[in-house]
């Protein structure tokens, strides 16, 4: 390392990677991501998917980007602005400026900002020269000029080395945050095991944009972010889709019954469909079809048949399968229905986030038909309630919701990875074959739960459906007391799964003036701002909800402890409401946001900070 | 009868009959209904079948049609509109060792549920679905379904419906249909044979039962149920034998260029030679799509089982892709999932 450079040593950076959708920057971000995180720092990671599948090259559309927030901190956010934007073309970097803090470096390939080009994003001028950038560290580098340069030796064909810049921006960042390339030529070299032309080319590329870094004088001051202080243990990093995939596994093994997955595709679920597709060798069982509603009806048959059963989707998604939940809570049927949540109403913003489906999924059915409504916070977060909508499922017989969204499905946390043997047991009510007493409906007395009687079970036949059923015996029945006397078990036998269900948890004191609720993905965001206005001496706290329906048994308590409690939402007021509706003697107020983007840490600030003055 | 049947369901050790398969509870279906007498036949075949009691699987939609599960004593699913289908797909898969019954009507498997109708039958997965063609909505009291012939008056076509009519067999045979019987439901011992046939099928079988609706749409079916009509209009099929018909069995089916053609035999020196004899295995399935479409007046309605072709059912694959899996994967657990692939020591 050059003695000339300023080191920094700082707690958490924001990197984000931007360039066309041919740049290759989910690559190159996911290569830094992963060389951060064997350096022990914690990190998430936030891909920006353009929403076209081949958007024309170059222009705002086509921006496909990477986001690394990482640290010698827990990590809890996606990070807001970056303290480091790679831009690998004008278009990108016109679309991701004001994600930059001011004084960032903006690393761009100043070989692409020609005439034709910055026009084509949307620049009168050229912004690396008519002073726009003022206020940044701007590194412009001729990148592809200096990658040609770099391998010329090589004589590689021209398209090959253009393709290979990618490997020059990373070089630049790796030195840039003290990291060694040893992770990046480890994977290169596997990639292309059988190509060793191009794994020359590529780490050739590399090796040059960090030697450029290190003697290049704009990067006058580099970054040292030291490990972070995390548990010890095996780590990988996941994506909260995937993690819901493998929580659902994790549930069926712990189970002892096979996994079963009635689905359609659908933005932003299909990778939890397309990982599950990856597992027979764990017996899952995947069927992919010809809709949303099928998906779901296929489940509940795989359900009475004995097979922990789930479908996934999405907001539109979930209302085409609204009948058929109101069948699983009729025939009292353990499913795991996963919404990952996305902008609406109607097709919405299908790549965009948003906690707006809450309403949908405690009371989108005909009839009263209550449902366990559960939602993640983090990718992370998405296995462990994966798993447990799959425990209270399967021990409570009835349709859970797992509410995830968009911005936690695609984007990734490191995962101290749990021993299978760490995780709690999960015991379906089995019927007794031959059981002279078995009856469909007849009841546990404590927890209102039926028994799971599954087909070819000796002695147990028996037939349920849709119809409302007697009481104990099953047979249909339009008995209007009867009716009443249902449709109360069903609300009852919910509410119950209360006792499983752990006390709601306060970050801060019990008592203060301001208490914010949070819910989803807001978590980190909200907890970041709170933390900052308790170090500032305020008296404020903060309640995440993870569990929607039942809410928490000591919710009452947590809430009285408080002045004044503001709900925080990415949506225009739901949580709010179902407080209000079940908690009614507190002074609540909402903040909102419905762009789908997440809370930026300085707008929740500042709207505290105003909750708290007044 | 019992030997050719599909080994991966479980056999019963004993004897069934008959008062094994009877349920306790009370048949609402409206006397003269012809829905009692497909019961008659489902209670003569399924003790017949030889599985275990406790391995068939009866599930239906809505509609008069779906209230089957109710009468007959094995494990049931009245579930919703439509959906018998997708269900019956999830149970058979979970669990291949169940035989899968779905009861099922021309609203709820053409209409509502015409989407999971072929895609069903698309996959093959080894179920028997058994399709009550009334021509009409029974249960919602009178109005057009999507077999209902063009022109005829209902409660919401009061002059007459303009719509094509689907025949069902054409359905079936279009979604790649492996198997397709017609046989009406006057005929218990034919509906008898034909539904064992279904059972012994590996694949999907639709058997469409011709259902008179006595309230609603009585008679539809006359010509081919009516004593004075029924042997001109009906052309029982059975394989290998040539197609003749008629009250004197003096008529048949030939193939006359592209087209089939009722001819009568000793007339214009035809013989029964000149007829087509049936090949229900036969895996084109173009001979069986010209049967499917015969209708009155101008054909007498091919009844029995028109086609029977073999191919892998899904669900076999199913299972064959996860033995393959677990054989070859080094992922036994899931211990080992969350091991695999970029893991690190901190
Ligand atoms: S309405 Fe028609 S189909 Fe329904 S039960 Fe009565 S006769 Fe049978």
């Amino acid at each position: 390392m050059s003695e000339t450079k300023n080191v920094l040593v700082a707690e958490d950076v924001v990197v984000k990677f931007v360039g066309d959708s041919g740049d290759g920057m989910q690559l190159t971000g996911t290569l830094f991501s992963d060389t951060v995180a064997y350096d022990h720092n914690d990190l998430t990671t936030f891909p920006d998917y353009p929403a076209e599948i081949r958007a024309p090259q170059n222009t705002i559309a086509g921006v496909s980007g990477f986001q690394v927030h990482f640290g010698s901190k827990k990590i809890l956010t996606f990070g807001d602005l970056c303290q480091t934007l790679v831009a690998m073309n004008p278009a990108s970097l016109k679309a991701n400026l004001k994600w930059a803090e001011k004084g960032a470096y903006i690393i761009v390939d100043a070989d692409l900002f020609t005439d034709a080009y910055n026009e084509k994003a949307g620049y009168k001028t050229n912004p690396l020269t008519d002073g726009s950038l003022s206020e940044y560290k701007l590194a412009a580098v001729p990148m592809i000029s200096l990658t040609k340069e770099a391998v010329k030796h090589l004589e590689m064909d021209n398209k090959s080395v253009i393709k290979s810049k990618n490997m020059f921006s990373l070089g630049i960042c790796l030195y840039l945050y003290s990291k060694t390339l040893d992770h990046a030529i480890k994977h290169i070299d596997s990639k292309f095991a059988k190509k060793p032309q191009l794994a020359e080319l590529n780490k050739t590329v590399l090796k040059a944009g960090y030697e450029y870094a290190e003697k290049s004088p704009i990067f006058d001051t580099i970054f040292q972010v030291n490990a972070a202080d995390v548990e010890k243990g095996n780590y990988r990093n996941i994506h909260g889709n995937q993690a819901t995939a493998w929580g659902l596994i994790a549930a069926a093994e712990k189970a002892k019954l096979q996994l079963f997955l009635g689905s359609y595709p659908i933005t932003p679920a299909t990778e939890i469909l397309m990982e599950l597709a990856k597992h027979k060798s764990l017996g899952v069982k995947v069927i992919q079809y010809e809709d949303e509603i099928a998906g779901i009806c296929g489940a509940i048959g795989a359900s009475f048949a004995g097979s922990l059963a789930c479908t996934t989707t999405s907001g539109p998604g979930l209302s085409l399968k609204s009948e058929a939940m109101g069948l699983a809570v009729i025939t009292e049927l353990p499913l795991v229905i996963v919404n990952v949540q996305r902008g609406g109403p109607s097709t919405g913003l299908p790549t965009k986030s948003e906690q707006s489906d809450l309403m949908q999924a405690l009371f989108g059915r005909n009839g009263e038909a209550p449902m366990v409504v559960i939602s993640s916070s983090s990718p992370v977060d998405c296995f462990y309630k994966a798993f447990f909508a799959a425990k209270i499922a399967l021990e409570h017989m009835v349709p859970v919701i797992l509410l995830t969204e968009g911005a936690l499905g695609f984007g990734s946390e490191l995962f101290r990875i749990p021993k299978m043997s760490e995780l709690p047991e999960i015991n379906p009510p089995m019927a007794t074959p031959n059981d002279p007493d078995f009856k469909p409906y007849r009841r546990d007395p404590e927890t209102l739960v039926r028994q799971w009687a599954t087909p070819g079970t000796e002695g147990l036949r028996h037939r349920i459906g849709g119809l409302e059923k007697e009481d104990i015996i099953g047979n249909v029945s339009t008995d209007p007391l009867n009716h009443e006397k249902m449709t109360y078990y069903r609300a009852e036998k919910v509410a119950r799964v209360v006792k499983k269900i752990p006390d709601q948890e306060l970050y801060g004191d019990a008592t203060g003036d301001l208490l914010i609720v949070s819910w989803g993905s807001t978590q980190g965001s909200v907890y970041s701002a709170v933390r900052k206005l308790r170090e500032d001496g305020y008296k404020v706290s903060q309640a995440h909800f993870s569990y929607l329906n039942p809410l928490p048994k000591n919710t009452e308590e947590v809430l009285s402890g408080f002045k004044h409690i503001c709900v925080c939402e990415l949506n225009s007021g739901q949580l709010v409401n179902w407080l209000k509706m079940n908690f009614n003697k507190h002074d609540y107020s909402q903040y909102n946001k419905v762009q789908g983007l997440p809370f930026l840490k300085s707008e929740l600030l500042a709207h505290f900070t105003n909750l708290l003055k007044k | 009868m019992a030997e050719n049947i599909n080994l991966t369901v479980d056999r019963s050790n004993v004897e069934l009959t008959k008062a094994d398969f009877v349920s306790d509870q009370m048949v609402k279906w409206c006397p003269g209904c012809g829905a009692h007498a497909i019961l008659a036949a489902v209670a003569n075949v399924f003790p017949k079948i030889g599985y275990r009691k406790e391995n068939f699987m009866m599930v239906s939609g809505i509609g008069c049609s779906s209230r089957f599960p109710y009468y007959v004593n094995t494990y049931g699913f009245h579930s919703i509109h439509g959906r018998a289908n997708p269900i019956a797909t999830g149970m058979k898969v979970a669990n291949p060792h169940l035989s899968v019954w779905v009861a099922t009507g021309d609203g709820d498997s053409m209409a509502i549920g015409g989407n999971h109708f072929i895609h069903v039958i698309r996959r093959n997965v080894d179920i028997n679905i058994m399709l009550f063609n009334n021509q009409i909505y029974g249960l919602t009291k009178g109005q057009y379904s999507p077999t209902t012939p063009m022109g005829m008056v209902t409660k919401t076509s009061p002059q007459g419906t303009i719509e094509h009519p689907f025949t069902a067999g054409e359905l079936v045979l279009g979604a790649q249909g492996s198997f397709f019987a017609r046989v009406v439901d006057t005929d218990v011992k034919m509906m008898t044979e034909v539904m064992f046939e279904a059972a012994r099928h590996d694949g999907t079988s639709v058997v469409e039962i011709m259902q008179n609706c006595i309230i609603f749409n009585d008679k539809t079916h006359a010509l081919i149920t009516a004593k004075e009509t029924k042997d001109e209009y009906q052309l029982k099929l059975r394989n290998g034998e040539p197609m003749i018909f008629g009250a004197n069995r003096d008529k048949g089916i030939r193939l006359n260029g592209t087209q089939l053609e009722v001819v009568t035999i000793g007339q214009n020196g035809i013989t029964e030679n000149d007829l087509l004899v049936h090949d229900q295995y036969q895996q084109d399935p173009g001979i069986h799509l010209m049967l499917a479409k015969m209708a009155p007046p101008k054909y007498p309605m091919a009844m029995g089982v028109i086609r029977s072709a073999n191919y892998p059912t899904y669900d076999d694959m199913v299972e064959m892709q996860i033995d393959y899996a677990k054989a070859n994967s080094k992922i036994k657990c899931m211990d080992d999932l969350l091991n695999s692939g970029e893991v690190f020591a901190i």
